[in-house]
């Protein structure tokens, strides 16, 4: 199971030809208490680094972007009565969307865990 | 998901900076101040516990200043300030404390501020003012430059300054002073706290009952360890303080009131006393009473987002039908209201409570009304 980072600090896990698509933990943290979440209806076609969703704590608004181009076959509509499941676990019950990528390519230039780490350890 | 703007500002810290940072807090740049936004636990969990135990709030950023009459005459002294403020300060008694808006010539808002009067013996012919962080410089130049002769301003950059907030707050006080603990609503006392000096007043930003304390900088991480030691009291920092008083329905001076709003239009009626009123004499007199007489083209209201959606600021209102009739000027999620809620102005014809309005949120109109504010009910101390 491949996982991939944007700098924008979304994840994508690739399961065969589609790819699951959340926040990191980092994300979250930073977020704070997730209170409301939008997401794209099913069958909406996206482009790499489109406002793909929004994310919003008690303080502010923050857009979820696109990770790969594809379109979206699944939205995790949990979320809408309970947001909060993004905070306890973003890599699990916290997902946003599935995407089926048009591009496979475009997964080479997002960061792998390892990177990903390295990456919020020089931000933080 | 977008990164937060930083700034490279050099920032002033509170005498509490260690603490905060001691507890973990987050620290953000605030009116020019390195301040916490939340501890560890949240803003969701710090707003719970402020509603339903005692919050500690610092907000020893905010401007805290003397006005003092050489002749030590309170009238000398209150005359000289109501000509900046609608309130009635000559009638206000000892030790008690008044909410104003400094005033613009057109009646715009400078500011908002607490104006006590001094009780403490030998201080006859004091004021005691408190305005907001990030307009104390302004503040004082435009007070100064009015002064009369013979009335002085003494900023007291050197004071710390706490706000313990919450239905525990007065059991929590009553352990380390009765006579604070006793007072009546924007009342104030000096009193000691495990010996240190402290000016307390019953009076807060949360909707709760609760205090505020003001004392020496260099006593304030003493005290603020003291009151934090009791298990009903937990550090809160200026995320749950933004949701609490939007949910009690108060303003956010430059969010939702300004230069460009007047206390009328803002709802404020009520912190400008009858005599004040009807003899005028204060900055924007003619507008405020014309306003008070006609109404206000447009007015401050509470907005209830039927759905989950949030509404933050800037958020253009409409009707229904689409005609642009105002804009949201604090908007969040209430966690005691368990959704979003909002202020903002309108048009007075749609300024009804119950009024259908939609709120335009990224491009979609989504469905709200006219709400009656407080969002939560004040449970202040009367």
């Amino acid at each position: 199971m491949t996982t991939r980072y944007t700098k924008d600090h979304e994840y994508i896990r690739i399961e065969g030809d589609a790819g699951i698509v959340g926040i990191s933990d980092y994300a979250q943290s930073q977020l704070g208490d997730v209170v409301f979440v939008e997401l794209p209806s099913v069958g909406k076609s996206l482009s790499k680094g489109d406002e793909a969703a929004v994310v919003e704590s008690v303080k502010a608004a923050s857009e979820v972007y696109a990770p790969v181009s594809g379109e979206v076959v699944e939205v995790n509509s949990d979320l809408e009565a309970s947001p909060g499941t993004v905070n306890e676990d973003p890599a699990g019950r916290g997902w946003f969307m599935k995407i089926r990528l048009t591009n496979q390519s475009e997964l080479d230039g997002l960061m792998t865990e390892e990177q990903y780490q390295e990456f919020v350890k020089s931000i933080s | 998901m977008a990164e937060p703007a930083h700034s490279d500002e050099p920032l002033l810290q509170t005498p509490l900076h260690a603490q905060h940072v001691a507890l973990g807090a987050r620290m953000v740049p605030f009116a020019g101040y390195d301040m916490p936004v939340q501890y560890p636990t949240g803003i969701l969990t710090e707003h719970n516990w402020t509603r339903e135990h005692a919050g500690l709030f610092d907000v020893s950023h905010m401007g805290q200043a003397f006005l003092v009459a050489e002749d030590k005459s309170h009238e000398t002294a209150a005359r000289a300030i109501e000509a900046l403020i609608p309130a009635d300060v000559l009638n206000l008694k000892p030790n008690q404390q008044r909410y104003s808006q400094l005033l613009a010539e057109d009646g715009g808002i400078l500011d908002d501020l607490m104006v006590t009067r001094v009780g403490a013996p030998g201080h006859e012919g004091w004021l005691y003012l408190v305005v907001n962080a990030s307009m104390k410089e302004q503040d004082y130049a435009h007070i100064e430059a009015r002064l009369p002769q013979g009335v002085a301003l003494r900023r007291k950059d050197d004071l710390g300054l706490m706000a313990l907030q919450g239905p525990s707050a007065e059991a929590v006080l009553a352990k380390l002073s009765p006579e604070a603990a006793g007072l009546a609503f924007m009342m104030s006392a000096d009193v000691q706290i495990d010996g240190i000096w402290c000016h307390v007043s019953r009076s807060g930003y949360t909707g709760e009952d609760g205090f505020e304390i003001s004392c020496q900088g260099k006593d304030a991480p003493a005290l603020w360890n003291k009151l934090l030691s009791d298990p009903e009291v937990k550090a809160i920092g200026l995320g749950a303080r933004d949701s609490l008083r939007l949910e009690a329905g108060l303003c956010l001076y430059g969010h939702d009131i300004d230069p460009n709003t007047s206390p009328i239009e803002a709802g404020l009626i009520w912190s400008i006393q009858k005599r004040r009123r009807e003899e005028g004499g204060f900055p924007g007199a003619e507008r405020v009473q014309r306003e008070i007489k006609d109404g206000a083209a447009r007015v401050r209201v509470g907005i209830k987002p039927e759905g989950r959606a949030p509404a933050r600021e800037g958020t253009v209102i409409t009707t229904p039908d689409g005609r642009e009739v105002g804009i949201v000027t604090s908007g969040g999620f209430g966690p005691t209201v368990n959704g979003p809620v909002a202020m903002g102005y309108v048009a007075k014809d749609v300024s009804a409570v119950g009024t259908d309005l939609h709120l335009i949120v990224r491009g979609k109109p989504l469905p709200a009304k006219v709400a009656a504010m407080p969002f939560a009910p004040h449970r202040y101390k009367r």
